[in-house]
């Protein structure tokens, strides 16, 4: 029979999490997951997290919709079917660009929040009526919850306690 | 200490010895209680409005844009009064979301997702009326640029109500993404507490399966601050487009490169007073004394001065340039000495009043402390702002360049009526709003709630004393 299992420790404050995991991160215990109701400042780098790159990519889709605001203007007013309308330039897209700066603008915000906030989902694993991700429904009114996937237990559950848990629950992995 | 400084001196942001389950239970308490007497009332008259108004403009889309008091001087009316008013309406929320939030300001944390709300319902009302305007609503997608079989008749990017277009979807669409982005965390917290099967689904169905992960919300920080950032150029841009209809064309008093600015100013001046006018009452029936505090209310009324200001400079400016230029035709602009002596003298000075002379009010500290005083104020000003674009529409196409085809507009009970039924339409929505979403974001809110909460003060203050 495996000895690993998984223990949850809930506690009541957010600065008591804190400190619990850098008595982890000084232990070398590694945390498997931990549950907030907020987001609590500093948590990410206390538990040792990359920056995330979904603003890069925001960067990347930003461009995208700028490319199909260049192109979409390009094609329509001075490739396929160039008009003069009110004498304006109409057979030079450097020439008539001025008059597309709005949409040219609008397309570009409009991908890269669009396809940003895509990426966020996707990335989270979450979809309409995805099921809850918490074990525990209290994390998103006031508890915060670690989680560990552990043969160690009782090392787990005594820092846990130490640091002025609230609750343990051990389950089997 | 979780969470930055916050010098002492500023007022707590929640006041009343809050918890964080204090919190949830706060938000969640409109949701999961009944409806009291005062919605339902609120809510019947405001669906009578709405059907009344979708009435007139089944009857206007039925018979033609004649419907309307439209005439051949005055071929812009009540319809694109109306859009501008609700465009300008739905700037506030952006901005409180998005310009607070890269300037930090705390306090945008209990007004924001209320803001935004009323962003996009009055973004949907504005919407209505050029979709009405174009008569023939069932090929209203002809406005994008869609490959079709008329040889390929594109749309014409150099027009400005083509940038219309693009600007407002965008403004509608990102500002619906950023809203509901945030209220995820917040659809979690009423899903892991709802009691009942059906309440359990539908917010299940909303939470996307949220769960708080540490890592989740790195990235969710991450999303609010580029979408605030995107955002942000977008509240400038859409007013900007919208006053475009009028600076790029050839018409006297409108061919105005003051515009712009002047447009967006106005804008979050009217989309301020109907903040107020809203959350002042949202903030009464959902008993959210705690949350929406007076430095709240002060300090949205403080954003009205500054707003009010800008919008005032530009009137005066308006004013003596429509003097100075010496042009007949410049005599006419809505805000010129013949504005304010002619057959319109009331719509002007309804303007200056309601714009110019009641919001100076807020000067005074106590004024701007008031409830009772800042609700109707906001209300005057959201008259006011009505008026100055009937204004700039209706006063400055009455008198065009022939004396002979000078003449009145007057508005027919259809025009009123879908005025009235925006109106209408917009309450049904915030109503239901107010019923079934969290109206604050209580997520964001509990991480003030160390630094700027009672508690946390009135310990600081006692630690200090000591």
């Amino acid at each position: 029979m495996s000895t690993t299992k998984i223990v949850f420790g809930i506690y009541a404050d957010d600065d008591d999490l804190l400190n619990g995991v850098h008595a982890f991160n000084e232990k070398g215990i590694a945390i498997n997951e931990v549950y907030t109701p907020f987001p609590v400042h500093g948590l990410d780098k206390a538990l040792g997290l990359r920056k995330t790159r979904i603003s890069d990519a925001a960067f990347m889709y930003a461009v995208y919709g700028l490319c199909i605001g260049v192109t979409v203007t390009w094609y329509t007013m001075n490739h396929d079917w160039a008009q003069n309308i009110g004498g304006k330039p109409s057979f030079d897209w450097g020439h008539n660009m001025p008059a597309f700066v709005v949409p040219m603008f609008e397309l570009m915000v409009f991908c890269a929040a669009h396809m940003m906030s895509l990426t966020f989902l996707i990335r989270n694993k979450m979809y309409p009526g995805c099921p809850p991700q918490n074990p525990d429904p209290r994390t998103t009114d006031d508890k915060f919850m670690m989680e560990f996937v552990t043969d160690n237990v009782d090392a787990v559950k005594q820092i846990l306690i130490d640091t002025g848990v609230e609750e343990i629950t051990v389950k089997d992995a | 200490m979780s969470g930055h400084y916050e010098a002492p001196i500023r007022e707590p942001l929640i006041i009343g010895h809050k918890t964080y389950h204090d919190i949830s239970e706060d938000i969640a308490r409109p949701i999961e209680e009944r409806a009291g007497k005062l919605w339902w009332v609120s809510f019947w008259i405001a669906l009578t409005l709405f059907l009344y108004g979708f009435g007139c403009i089944a009857y206007t889309i039925g018979t033609g844009i004649g419907a309307w008091g439209l005439n051949r001087t005055n071929n812009w009316g009540w319809d694109i009064t109306n859009f501008v008013w609700w465009v300008g309406i739905g700037h506030a929320g952006t901005l409180i979301s998005a310009v607070l939030l890269l300037f930090r300001q705390r306090w945008r944390m209990s007004v924001n997702r209320s803001a935004e709300a009323m962003t996009i319902f009055a973004v949907v009302q504005a919407a209505i009326f050029p979709v009405i305007h174009m008569g023939r609503v069932w090929v209203g997608y002809w406005v994008f640029p869609l490959p079709n079989q008329f040889g390929s008749l594109w749309t014409n990017f150099n027009s400005p109500l083509l940038w219309d277009v693009f600007a407002i979807s965008t403004y509608f669409s990102v500002s619906t993404v950023f809203w509901f982005m945030g209220l995820i965390p917040d659809f979690a917290m009423i899903r892991d507490r709802a009691k009942t099967p059906w309440t359990k689904r539908i917010y299940t169905f909303l939470a996307f399966g949220w769960g708080g992960k540490a890592k989740h919300w790195q990235r969710f920080e991450e999303l609010s601050l580029v979408l605030a950032g995107l955002a942000t150029p977008l509240v400038f841009s859409v007013h900007t487009t919208v006053s475009f209809d009028f600076a790029t064309s050839v018409i006297k008093g409108w061919h105005s490169t003051i515009y712009p600015p002047y447009f967006v100013a106005g804008a979050v001046f009217s989309g301020f007073a109907m903040v107020q006018t809203l959350l002042l009452v949202a903030r009464k029936v959902c008993h959210l004394e705690d949350y929406i505090t007076m430095y709240h209310i002060e300090i949205m009324n403080i954003v009205i001065i500054i707003t009010g200001g800008m919008v005032t400079v530009a009137y005066g400016t308006e004013y003596f340039i429509g003097w100075y230029s010496g042009s007949r035709y410049e005599d006419f602009t809505y805000l010129s000495p013949g504005a304010a002596t002619g057959p319109y003298w009331w719509a002007f000075w309804a303007l200056i009043t309601c714009n110019l002379i009641v919001p100076a009010l807020f000067w005074f500290k106590r004024v701007r402390t008031n409830i009772m005083a800042t609700f109707i104020i906001a209300l005057i000003i959201n008259i006011g702002m009505w008026f100055e674009r009937f204004d700039i529409i209706v006063i400055n196409i009455s008198r065009d360049y022939l004396p002979s085809s000078w003449t009145m507009f007057k508005p027919t009970i259809i025009d009123v009526g879908v005025f009235l039924g925006t109106i209408g339409f917009f309450g049904v929505l915030f109503l239901l709003y107010a019923r079934t979403f969290p109206v604050i974001a209580q997520a964001e809110l509990k991480t003030i709630l160390k630094i700027s909460g009672e508690t946390y003060k009135t310990k600081e203050e006692e630690d200090e004393h000591h």
